[in-house]
């Protein structure tokens, strides 16, 4: 089986999670060694993924866990022993 | 692909500048920063608190924090609605200690019960938001090309101390569809796996891995083209993006 560069676009997601087989993951690997367009498609993408995973990009409003416990532990009070 | 200030072999959240499992996963590296939950923990605490030790529900919730908020500013998209949405969820949550039977785990309970927080609140505001929720299904034609390009060279994380680098990925997110922006704020950001994934979202584990490929493609896309500007310099090297 050979793949195109479109079938290997399909597969990126689960290639990047370790989901394809073992088969699909052998062709890719073989088509990522001469496709410089995939090859960038697949480390950019991994890029974004790492990025997008880092706690800076999304952090908590400053004082959101201490409102949360305060309201929290008026609701405990009030819920009787 | 090299990422300055990780160190191979660390064991702490301190040198790895604030990355997580996921990249764990991709790279192989700090095997320290798993947050995946403790079900016999979770299990003891339920109890006790059930038990009359209620001080102890601070310390349950506690974990849970950060998911219940984003799951709901990606639902509502605006600060003060989801920090009002998260605390009614913690205290619905408390409220229904009891009918937690075990048989998910519990951070997927009470993302469940968030959600629903959620989803009512929009549906009480008549939200055009949760039409697109409902209305875009996983069959519906779209490109998901991804952008092309010759060469890659990664933005590594230090850049991200950068803030306009954090703004630009929050827009990206904030960009997407909301069925692909739960995914991803499940997958990649708060780092459940599939089937977890599926059941806070209440649908099939196939879905959730369709709409996190369409998801990552729509973002790559996106931001490829705007990421090159956080690259650093090589000095002597030509940049090596296609036009």
């Amino acid at each position: 089986m050979r793949i195109d560069c479109k079938h290997v676009w399909e597969h990126i997601s689960a290639y990047i999670d370790g989901e394809v087989n073992v088969v699909l993951r052998a062709e890719i690997d073989k088509h990522l060694e001469t496709c410089e367009i995939c090859s960038a498609v697949l480390d950019s993408t991994r890029n974004v993924v790492v990025l997008v995973a880092d706690d800076r990009i999304f952090e908590l409003p400053a004082g959101f866990s201490h409102r949360l416990h305060e309201r929290l532990e008026r609701e405990l009070e009030a819920s009787g022993p | 692909m090299s990422f300055p200030g990780f160190l191979p072999g660390c064991r702490c959240i301190v040198h790895c500048n604030g990355a997580k499992r996921r990249f764990v996963q991709l790279f192989g590296i700090c095997g320290s920063m798993n947050k995946a939950p403790n079900p016999e923990y979770e299990a003891e605490c339920i109890r006790r608190i059930l038990a009359g030790e209620k001080q102890l529900f601070h310390e349950l919730i506690r974990p849970c924090e950060r998911s219940i908020y984003f799951l709901l500013f990606s639902l509502l998209r605006n600060e003060a609605d989801a920090e009002d949405a998260a605390q009614e969820a913690v205290l619905k949550v408390y409220r229904n200690l009891h009918l937690f039977r075990g048989e998910s785990q519990f951070r997927t309970w009470v993302l469940s019960i968030a959600r629903n927080e959620g989803l009512g609140r929009l549906r009480r505001a008549e939200n055009r938001r949760e039409d697109s929720l409902d209305a875009l299904m996983d069959d519906q034609a779209g490109d998901f090309t991804p952008a092309i390009l010759t060469s890659w060279r990664e933005v590594p994380a230090e850049a991200l101390e950068r803030k306009e680098l954090g703004m630009v990925l929050r827009q990206a997110i904030d960009g997407l569809p909301a069925i692909y922006r739960n995914v991803v704020l499940l997958r990649d950001i708060e780092e459940m796996d599939a089937r977890e994934t599926a059941a806070v979202l209440g649908i099939a584990e196939g879905a959730v891995k369709v709409r996190l490929h369409r998801a990552r493609a729509l973002l790559q896309r996106s931001l490829a083209p705007k990421l090159k500007g956080f690259v650093p310099k090589r000095a002597g090297k030509l940049f090596g993006w296609a036009r």
